[in-house]
Protein backbone atom coordinates (compact mmCIF):
# COMPACT_ATOMS: atom_id res chain seq x y z
CA UNK A 1 0.00 0.00 0.00
CA UNK A 2 1.31 3.44 -0.89
CA UNK A 3 1.30 5.84 2.03
CA UNK A 4 2.89 8.98 3.44
CA UNK A 5 4.23 9.19 6.98
CA UNK A 6 4.05 12.70 8.44
CA UNK A 7 5.83 13.71 11.65
CA UNK A 8 3.66 14.34 14.71
CA UNK A 9 5.75 15.50 17.65
CA UNK A 10 8.03 13.21 19.63
CA UNK A 11 5.98 10.06 19.93
CA UNK A 12 3.46 9.91 17.12
CA UNK A 13 3.18 9.83 13.33
CA UNK A 14 0.30 10.66 11.00
CA UNK A 15 -0.10 8.16 8.18
CA UNK A 16 -1.89 9.10 4.99
CA UNK A 17 -2.69 6.32 2.50
CA UNK A 18 -2.75 7.29 -1.19
CA UNK A 19 -6.19 5.66 -1.37
CA UNK A 20 -8.50 7.22 1.27
CA UNK A 21 -10.66 4.08 1.10
CA UNK A 22 -7.88 2.20 2.86
CA UNK A 23 -7.96 4.13 6.15
CA UNK A 24 -9.83 1.43 8.11
CA UNK A 25 -7.61 -1.35 6.75
CA UNK A 26 -4.57 0.71 7.68
CA UNK A 27 -5.91 1.33 11.18
CA UNK A 28 -6.55 -2.39 11.68
CA UNK A 29 -3.04 -3.25 10.48
CA UNK A 30 -1.55 -0.57 12.74
CA UNK A 31 -3.25 -2.02 15.83
CA UNK A 32 -1.30 -5.25 15.29
CA UNK A 33 2.10 -3.55 14.96
CA UNK A 34 4.48 -3.84 17.91
CA UNK A 35 5.41 -0.56 19.58
CA UNK A 36 2.12 1.15 18.72
CA UNK A 37 0.18 2.34 21.77
CA UNK A 38 -2.86 3.95 20.21
CA UNK A 39 -4.40 4.11 16.74
CA UNK A 40 -6.81 6.89 15.77
CA UNK A 41 -8.38 6.72 12.31
CA UNK A 42 -9.92 9.86 10.80
CA UNK A 43 -11.27 10.95 7.41
CA UNK A 44 -8.12 10.43 5.31
CA UNK A 45 -5.43 9.60 7.84
CA UNK A 46 -4.51 7.36 10.75
CA UNK A 47 -2.61 8.67 13.79
CA UNK A 48 -0.25 6.23 15.47
CA UNK A 49 0.87 6.99 19.01
CA UNK A 50 4.06 5.04 19.67
CA UNK A 51 5.33 3.47 22.87
CA UNK A 52 7.84 5.53 24.84
CA UNK A 53 11.23 5.44 23.15
CA UNK A 54 9.86 3.72 20.02
CA UNK A 55 11.47 5.22 16.90
CA UNK A 56 9.16 6.12 14.03
CA UNK A 57 11.86 5.03 11.57
CA UNK A 58 10.66 2.23 9.34
CA UNK A 59 7.09 2.36 10.61
CA UNK A 60 5.80 3.34 7.17
CA UNK A 61 7.30 0.25 5.51
CA UNK A 62 6.13 -2.06 8.29
CA UNK A 63 2.63 -0.65 8.10
CA UNK A 64 2.55 -0.72 4.34
CA UNK A 65 3.43 -4.43 4.30
CA UNK A 66 1.03 -5.28 7.12
CA UNK A 67 -1.83 -3.44 5.43
CA UNK A 68 -1.13 -4.95 1.99
CA UNK A 69 -1.82 -8.38 3.45
CA UNK A 70 -5.28 -7.40 4.60
CA UNK A 71 -8.42 -6.87 2.55
CA UNK A 72 -10.13 -3.57 3.31
CA UNK A 73 -13.56 -5.20 3.35
CA UNK A 74 -12.57 -7.35 6.30
CA UNK A 75 -12.40 -4.29 8.53
CA UNK A 76 -16.10 -3.58 8.01
CA UNK A 77 -18.11 -5.66 10.42
CA UNK A 78 -20.91 -7.97 9.33
CA UNK A 79 -23.36 -6.97 12.04
CA UNK A 80 -25.42 -3.93 11.22
CA UNK A 81 -26.83 -1.40 13.66
CA UNK A 82 -30.27 -0.18 12.63
CA UNK A 83 -31.28 3.18 14.09
CA UNK A 84 -34.96 4.12 14.22
CA UNK A 85 -35.27 7.83 13.49
CA UNK A 86 -38.10 10.27 14.10
CA UNK A 87 -37.57 12.55 11.09
CA UNK A 88 -38.68 15.77 12.77
CA UNK A 89 -35.38 17.69 12.70
CA UNK A 90 -35.22 21.48 12.70
CA UNK A 91 -33.35 21.54 9.38
CA UNK A 92 -35.34 18.84 7.54
CA UNK A 93 -37.50 21.15 5.42
CA UNK A 94 -34.74 23.65 4.57
CA UNK A 95 -32.24 20.94 3.70
CA UNK A 96 -34.76 19.10 1.54
CA UNK A 97 -35.47 22.30 -0.38
CA UNK A 98 -31.74 22.92 -0.80
CA UNK A 99 -31.18 19.52 -2.41
CA UNK A 100 -34.34 19.76 -4.54
CA UNK A 101 -36.47 17.23 -2.67
CA UNK A 102 -39.48 17.31 -0.40
CA UNK A 103 -39.10 16.14 3.19
CA UNK A 104 -40.32 12.61 2.40
CA UNK A 105 -37.89 12.35 -0.47
CA UNK A 106 -34.98 13.40 1.74
CA UNK A 107 -36.01 10.86 4.41
CA UNK A 108 -36.25 8.09 1.80
CA UNK A 109 -32.82 8.90 0.46
CA UNK A 110 -31.26 9.10 3.93
CA UNK A 111 -32.79 5.71 4.79
CA UNK A 112 -31.71 4.14 1.51
CA UNK A 113 -28.02 4.46 2.32
CA UNK A 114 -25.86 1.70 3.78
CA UNK A 115 -23.40 3.50 6.06
CA UNK A 116 -20.09 2.60 7.67
CA UNK A 117 -18.46 4.30 10.68
CA UNK A 118 -15.28 5.81 9.26
CA UNK A 119 -14.05 7.25 12.55
CA UNK A 120 -15.11 8.82 15.85
CA UNK A 121 -14.23 12.33 16.96
CA UNK A 122 -15.67 15.66 18.10
CA UNK A 123 -17.08 14.04 21.27
CA UNK A 124 -17.06 10.61 22.92
CA UNK A 125 -19.12 8.24 20.76
CA UNK A 126 -19.68 10.71 17.92
CA UNK A 127 -19.29 8.57 14.79
CA UNK A 128 -18.69 9.97 11.31
CA UNK A 129 -20.66 7.71 8.92
CA UNK A 130 -19.67 7.47 5.28
CA UNK A 131 -21.95 6.31 2.49
CA UNK A 132 -24.17 9.40 2.32
CA UNK A 133 -25.64 9.87 -1.17
CA UNK A 134 -23.67 12.54 -2.98
CA UNK A 135 -26.90 14.44 -3.70
CA UNK A 136 -27.22 14.96 0.08
CA UNK A 137 -23.78 16.51 0.58
CA UNK A 138 -24.54 19.94 2.02
CA UNK A 139 -22.29 22.28 4.00
CA UNK A 140 -22.58 22.67 7.76
CA UNK A 141 -24.82 25.40 9.10
CA UNK A 142 -23.20 28.84 8.74
CA UNK A 143 -23.61 29.33 12.51
CA UNK A 144 -23.41 26.25 14.72
CA UNK A 145 -26.14 25.80 17.33
CA UNK A 146 -24.99 26.27 20.91
CA UNK A 147 -26.94 23.19 21.98
CA UNK A 148 -27.99 20.15 19.98
CA UNK A 149 -30.03 17.54 21.91
CA UNK A 150 -28.70 14.01 22.43
CA UNK A 151 -29.82 11.57 19.72
CA UNK A 152 -30.06 14.25 17.01
CA UNK A 153 -29.42 12.80 13.56
CA UNK A 154 -27.62 15.14 11.20
CA UNK A 155 -25.75 15.47 7.94
CA UNK A 156 -22.78 17.65 6.97
CA UNK A 157 -20.52 17.38 3.96
CA UNK A 158 -19.89 13.75 3.06
CA UNK A 159 -20.99 12.49 6.51
CA UNK A 160 -24.09 11.64 8.47
CA UNK A 161 -24.06 11.00 12.21
CA UNK A 162 -25.84 11.12 15.54
CA UNK A 163 -25.01 13.41 18.47
CA UNK A 164 -24.43 11.05 21.42
CA UNK A 165 -24.97 13.70 24.07
CA UNK A 166 -26.13 17.31 24.18
CA UNK A 167 -23.42 19.54 22.73
CA UNK A 168 -22.89 22.50 20.44
CA UNK A 169 -23.04 21.48 16.79
CA UNK A 170 -23.24 22.71 13.22
CA UNK A 171 -24.71 19.73 11.40
CA UNK A 172 -28.09 19.91 9.63
CA UNK A 173 -30.57 18.15 11.88
CA UNK A 174 -32.92 15.75 10.09
CA UNK A 175 -34.42 14.01 13.13
CA UNK A 176 -33.66 12.17 16.32
CA UNK A 177 -33.27 8.63 17.60
CA UNK A 178 -33.92 7.19 21.06
CA UNK A 179 -30.99 4.77 20.76
CA UNK A 180 -28.28 5.14 23.42
CA UNK A 181 -25.24 6.12 21.39
CA UNK A 182 -23.03 6.43 24.48
CA UNK A 183 -23.43 4.32 27.61
CA UNK A 184 -20.64 4.04 30.16
CA UNK A 185 -22.16 0.79 31.46
CA UNK A 186 -21.57 -0.85 28.08
CA UNK A 187 -18.29 -2.18 26.70
CA UNK A 188 -17.38 -0.37 24.56
CA UNK A 189 -19.47 2.62 25.66
CA UNK A 190 -19.84 3.80 22.05
CA UNK A 191 -22.63 2.07 20.07
CA UNK A 192 -20.96 3.05 16.80
CA UNK A 193 -17.26 2.20 16.53
CA UNK A 194 -15.01 2.44 13.46
CA UNK A 195 -16.00 -0.23 10.93
CA UNK A 196 -19.59 -0.66 12.19
CA UNK A 197 -22.26 -0.82 9.47
CA UNK A 198 -25.30 1.38 10.08
CA UNK A 199 -28.73 1.83 8.53
CA UNK A 200 -31.46 4.35 9.37
CA UNK A 201 -35.19 3.66 9.19
CA UNK A 202 -38.21 5.83 10.01
CA UNK A 203 -39.47 5.17 13.56
CA UNK B 1 -11.24 12.27 53.45
CA UNK B 2 -10.67 15.71 52.00
CA UNK B 3 -13.37 18.33 52.21
CA UNK B 4 -13.35 21.10 49.63
CA UNK B 5 -13.95 24.37 51.46
CA UNK B 6 -13.33 26.54 48.37
CA UNK B 7 -12.21 25.33 44.92
CA UNK B 8 -10.73 28.61 43.65
CA UNK B 9 -11.24 29.44 39.94
CA UNK B 10 -11.07 25.76 38.92
CA UNK B 11 -9.98 22.66 40.80
CA UNK B 12 -10.34 19.18 39.33
CA UNK B 13 -9.26 15.64 40.10
CA UNK B 14 -6.58 14.54 37.64
CA UNK B 15 -4.37 11.52 37.05
CA UNK B 16 -2.44 10.62 33.90
CA UNK B 17 -5.66 10.46 31.87
CA UNK B 18 -7.50 8.01 29.62
CA UNK B 19 -5.51 6.19 27.05
CA UNK B 20 -6.79 3.64 24.59
CA UNK B 21 -10.17 5.22 23.87
CA UNK B 22 -9.24 7.94 21.38
CA UNK B 23 -10.69 5.88 18.51
CA UNK B 24 -14.08 6.16 20.27
CA UNK B 25 -13.71 9.94 20.46
CA UNK B 26 -12.52 10.05 24.07
CA UNK B 27 -9.87 12.72 24.81
CA UNK B 28 -6.82 11.86 26.88
CA UNK B 29 -7.58 14.44 29.59
CA UNK B 30 -5.47 14.02 32.74
CA UNK B 31 -3.09 16.46 34.38
CA UNK B 32 -2.03 19.31 32.08
CA UNK B 33 1.42 19.33 33.73
CA UNK B 34 2.05 15.60 33.99
CA UNK B 35 5.60 16.00 35.27
CA UNK B 36 4.37 18.08 38.21
CA UNK B 37 1.67 15.51 39.02
CA UNK B 38 4.19 12.65 38.89
CA UNK B 39 6.49 14.59 41.16
CA UNK B 40 3.76 15.30 43.73
CA UNK B 41 2.83 11.62 43.76
CA UNK B 42 6.45 10.58 44.16
CA UNK B 43 6.94 12.93 47.11
CA UNK B 44 4.07 11.36 49.07
CA UNK B 45 4.98 7.81 48.04
CA UNK B 46 2.10 7.24 45.60
CA UNK B 47 2.26 5.34 42.34
CA UNK B 48 2.58 7.79 39.47
CA UNK B 49 -0.91 6.93 38.21
CA UNK B 50 -2.56 8.11 41.46
CA UNK B 51 -5.02 10.99 41.24
CA UNK B 52 -4.39 14.39 42.79
CA UNK B 53 -6.10 17.79 42.74
CA UNK B 54 -5.17 20.09 39.86
CA UNK B 55 -5.53 23.65 41.15
CA UNK B 56 -5.93 26.50 38.67
CA UNK B 57 -4.52 29.87 39.79
CA UNK B 58 -4.64 28.89 43.46
CA UNK B 59 -7.59 29.78 45.65
CA UNK B 60 -8.10 26.22 46.86
CA UNK B 61 -9.00 25.68 50.52
CA UNK B 62 -9.37 22.11 51.78
CA UNK B 63 -9.92 20.54 55.18
CA UNK B 64 -8.32 17.20 55.91
CA UNK B 65 -10.59 15.07 58.08
CA UNK B 66 -7.78 12.66 58.94
CA UNK B 67 -4.06 12.98 59.54
CA UNK B 68 -2.43 13.01 56.11
CA UNK B 69 0.79 13.41 54.20
CA UNK B 70 0.46 15.89 51.36
CA UNK B 71 2.66 17.56 48.76
CA UNK B 72 2.24 20.52 46.46
CA UNK B 73 4.03 20.92 43.10
CA UNK B 74 3.63 22.93 39.88
CA UNK B 75 2.93 26.66 40.06
CA UNK B 76 4.10 28.01 43.42
CA UNK B 77 1.17 28.99 45.62
CA UNK B 78 1.97 30.54 48.94
CA UNK B 79 -0.42 29.87 51.77
CA UNK B 80 0.05 27.66 54.79
CA UNK B 81 1.66 24.64 53.12
CA UNK B 82 5.35 24.28 52.30
CA UNK B 83 5.82 23.86 48.60
CA UNK B 84 7.63 20.93 46.91
CA UNK B 85 8.04 18.53 49.83
CA UNK B 86 6.01 15.86 51.60
CA UNK B 87 4.39 17.40 54.69
CA UNK B 88 2.55 15.45 57.39
CA UNK B 89 -0.36 17.27 58.97
CA UNK B 90 -2.74 16.34 61.79
CA UNK B 91 -6.45 15.58 61.41
CA UNK B 92 -8.57 18.69 61.03
CA UNK B 93 -5.90 20.73 59.24
CA UNK B 94 -7.12 23.34 56.78
CA UNK B 95 -4.81 23.98 53.83
CA UNK B 96 -5.01 27.23 51.91
CA UNK B 97 -3.35 27.93 48.55
CA UNK B 98 -2.94 31.57 47.59
CA UNK B 99 -2.90 32.56 43.91
CA UNK B 100 0.55 31.94 42.38
CA UNK B 101 2.64 34.91 41.27
CA UNK B 102 3.57 33.01 38.10
CA UNK B 103 2.34 29.87 36.41
CA UNK B 104 -1.20 28.49 36.47
CA UNK B 105 -1.50 24.89 37.61
CA UNK B 106 -0.49 23.38 40.94
CA UNK B 107 -0.94 19.81 42.10
CA UNK B 108 -1.97 18.81 45.60
CA UNK B 109 -1.25 15.13 46.14
CA UNK B 110 -2.24 13.24 49.26
CA UNK B 111 -0.60 10.04 50.35
CA UNK B 112 -2.91 7.23 49.16
CA UNK B 113 -4.26 9.24 46.22
CA UNK B 114 -7.73 10.71 45.61
CA UNK B 115 -9.88 7.60 45.39
CA UNK B 116 -12.95 8.66 43.39
CA UNK B 117 -14.43 6.14 40.94
CA UNK B 118 -12.53 5.73 37.69
CA UNK B 119 -14.32 6.22 34.38
CA UNK B 120 -12.75 4.41 31.42
CA UNK B 121 -9.63 3.73 33.43
CA UNK B 122 -9.09 7.25 34.77
CA UNK B 123 -10.25 9.48 37.64
CA UNK B 124 -9.63 12.62 35.60
CA UNK B 125 -12.22 15.34 35.05
CA UNK B 126 -12.57 16.01 31.33
CA UNK B 127 -13.88 19.57 31.22
CA UNK B 128 -14.92 19.33 27.56
CA UNK B 129 -16.58 15.94 27.22
CA UNK B 130 -17.88 15.72 30.78
CA UNK B 131 -16.27 12.36 31.60
CA UNK B 132 -15.04 11.70 35.12
CA UNK B 133 -15.97 13.60 38.28
CA UNK B 134 -17.37 17.13 38.04
CA UNK B 135 -15.11 20.06 38.74
CA UNK B 136 -14.78 20.40 42.52
CA UNK B 137 -17.28 22.53 44.42
CA UNK B 138 -17.39 23.75 47.99
CA UNK B 139 -18.72 20.97 50.19
CA UNK B 140 -17.44 18.10 48.02
CA UNK B 141 -15.80 15.31 49.99
CA UNK B 142 -13.08 13.23 48.34
CA UNK B 143 -12.09 9.78 49.58
CA UNK B 144 -8.40 9.01 50.03
CA UNK B 145 -6.97 5.64 49.02
CA UNK B 146 -4.64 3.33 50.88
CA UNK B 147 -1.00 4.37 51.13
CA UNK B 148 1.60 1.95 49.87
CA UNK B 149 4.99 3.41 48.89
CA UNK B 150 7.65 5.27 50.85
CA UNK B 151 7.35 8.99 51.50
CA UNK B 152 10.25 10.88 49.93
CA UNK B 153 12.45 13.24 51.94
CA UNK B 154 13.33 15.22 48.82
CA UNK B 155 12.54 18.88 48.31
CA UNK B 156 11.99 20.19 44.78
CA UNK B 157 11.89 23.66 43.24
CA UNK B 158 8.90 25.33 41.56
CA UNK B 159 8.23 25.30 37.81
CA UNK B 160 9.34 28.38 35.96
CA UNK B 161 6.99 29.97 33.45
CA UNK B 162 8.29 28.82 30.08
CA UNK B 163 9.55 31.50 27.71
CA UNK B 164 9.96 29.10 24.77
CA UNK B 165 8.00 26.04 23.72
CA UNK B 166 9.97 23.47 21.75
CA UNK B 167 8.14 22.16 18.66
CA UNK B 168 8.69 19.81 15.79
CA UNK B 169 7.22 21.02 12.52
CA UNK B 170 4.49 19.00 10.88
CA UNK B 171 2.29 17.22 10.12
CA UNK B 172 0.76 20.09 8.07
CA UNK B 173 3.50 22.72 8.00
CA UNK B 174 3.31 22.53 4.20
CA UNK B 175 -0.19 24.05 4.37
CA UNK B 176 1.44 27.34 5.41
CA UNK B 177 3.52 29.88 3.53
CA UNK B 178 7.27 29.88 4.17
CA UNK B 179 6.79 33.30 5.80
CA UNK B 180 4.22 31.86 8.19
CA UNK B 181 6.54 28.99 9.07
CA UNK B 182 9.33 31.38 10.00
CA UNK B 183 6.86 33.65 11.80
CA UNK B 184 5.75 30.75 14.02
CA UNK B 185 9.24 30.50 15.50
CA UNK B 186 10.26 34.14 15.01
CA UNK B 187 7.33 35.96 16.59
CA UNK B 188 6.35 36.60 20.16
CA UNK B 189 2.98 35.14 21.07
CA UNK B 190 0.73 36.44 23.81
CA UNK B 191 -1.46 34.00 25.74
CA UNK B 192 -5.15 34.88 25.39
CA UNK B 193 -7.60 35.03 28.27
CA UNK B 194 -9.85 32.35 26.74
CA UNK B 195 -7.16 29.70 27.27
CA UNK B 196 -8.13 26.62 29.27
CA UNK B 197 -7.56 22.87 29.49
CA UNK B 198 -8.85 22.46 25.94
CA UNK B 199 -6.29 24.80 24.45
CA UNK B 200 -3.86 27.64 25.06
CA UNK B 201 -4.96 30.30 22.58
CA UNK B 202 -2.34 32.70 21.29
CA UNK B 203 -2.38 36.18 19.82
CA UNK B 204 0.22 37.38 17.35
CA UNK B 205 0.82 37.94 13.66
CA UNK B 206 -1.62 35.68 11.77
CA UNK B 207 -0.09 32.61 10.11
CA UNK B 208 -1.10 32.57 6.46
CA UNK B 209 -1.93 29.39 4.69
CA UNK B 210 -0.53 28.44 1.31
CA UNK B 211 -3.71 26.55 0.42
CA UNK B 212 -7.30 27.39 1.13
CA UNK B 213 -9.06 24.04 0.75
CA UNK B 214 -10.64 22.43 3.78
CA UNK B 215 -8.65 19.85 5.71
CA UNK B 216 -10.63 16.63 6.20
CA UNK B 217 -10.86 15.93 9.96
CA UNK B 218 -7.79 14.25 11.38
CA UNK B 219 -6.68 13.07 14.78
CA UNK B 220 -5.02 15.58 17.09
CA UNK B 221 -3.09 15.11 20.30
CA UNK B 222 -2.42 17.36 23.29
CA UNK B 223 0.49 19.60 22.26
CA UNK B 224 -0.67 20.00 18.64
CA UNK B 225 -0.42 23.60 17.42
CA UNK B 226 -3.53 24.00 15.32
CA UNK B 227 -4.15 27.07 13.20
CA UNK B 228 -7.82 27.94 12.54
CA UNK B 229 -8.85 30.19 9.68
CA UNK B 230 -8.09 33.40 11.62
CA UNK B 231 -4.41 32.39 11.60
CA UNK B 232 -3.94 32.54 15.38
CA UNK B 233 -2.48 29.31 16.78
CA UNK B 234 -4.05 27.18 19.51
CA UNK B 235 -1.86 24.80 21.51
CA UNK B 236 -4.11 21.87 22.37
CA UNK B 237 -4.36 20.85 25.99
CA UNK B 238 -5.38 17.52 27.55
CA UNK B 239 -9.14 18.04 27.11
CA UNK B 240 -8.98 18.86 23.38
CA UNK B 241 -11.24 16.75 21.13
CA UNK B 242 -9.54 13.79 19.44
CA UNK B 243 -10.09 15.12 15.92
CA UNK B 244 -9.83 18.57 14.40
CA UNK B 245 -10.57 20.15 11.06
CA UNK B 246 -7.77 22.73 10.83
CA UNK B 247 -4.15 22.08 9.92
CA UNK B 248 -1.61 21.39 12.66
CA UNK B 249 1.56 23.32 11.79
CA UNK B 250 3.73 21.86 14.55
CA UNK B 251 3.56 19.73 17.71
CA UNK B 252 5.13 20.54 21.10
CA UNK B 253 7.86 18.17 22.19
CA UNK B 254 6.69 18.59 25.79
CA UNK B 255 3.09 19.50 26.60
CA UNK B 256 3.78 20.04 30.32
CA UNK B 257 5.43 23.40 29.76
CA UNK B 258 2.32 24.88 28.17
CA UNK B 259 0.32 24.10 31.33
CA UNK B 260 1.95 26.98 33.17
CA UNK B 261 1.19 29.70 30.60
CA UNK B 262 -1.24 32.29 31.89
CA UNK B 263 -3.15 34.98 30.01
CA UNK B 264 -0.81 37.82 29.12
CA UNK B 265 2.35 35.69 29.22
CA UNK B 266 4.62 36.11 26.19
CA UNK B 267 6.04 32.93 24.69
CA UNK B 268 8.07 31.88 21.66
CA UNK B 269 8.30 28.63 19.77
CA UNK B 270 11.69 27.08 19.16
CA UNK B 271 12.10 24.53 16.42
CA UNK B 272 13.66 21.20 17.26
CA UNK B 273 15.07 19.08 14.47
CA UNK B 274 16.91 15.77 14.34
CA UNK B 275 16.67 12.93 16.81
Amino acid sequence: MTLRVLPYGEDAVLVEPADPGRVLALAAAARDLPGVREVVPAARTVLLVLDDGQSPDGIGDALSHAAADRGGEREIRGDEVVLDVHYDGADLADTAAEVGLDADGLVRRHCAGGYVVAFCGFAPGFAYLTGLAESLHVPRLPQPRTRVPAGSVGIAGEFTGVYPRPSPGGWRLLGHTDAALWDLNRIPPALLTPGTRVRFRPA
Amino acid sequence: MIEIVAPGPLATVQDLGRSGYAALGVPRSGAFDRAALRLANRLVGNVETAAAIEVTLGGLVVRLADAATVAMTGALCRGNLDWGAAVSVPAGTTLRLDPPAAGVRSYLAVRGGIDVDAVLGSRSTDTLSGLGPSALRAGDVLPVGRAEGEVSGTTVGPNATPTALSVRFGPRDDWFTPAAQSRLVGAEWVVRSDSDRVGIRLDGPPLERSRTDELPSEAVLPGAVQVPTDGRPIVFGPDAPVTGGYPVIAVLTDVDHAAQLRPGDVVRFSRRTGA
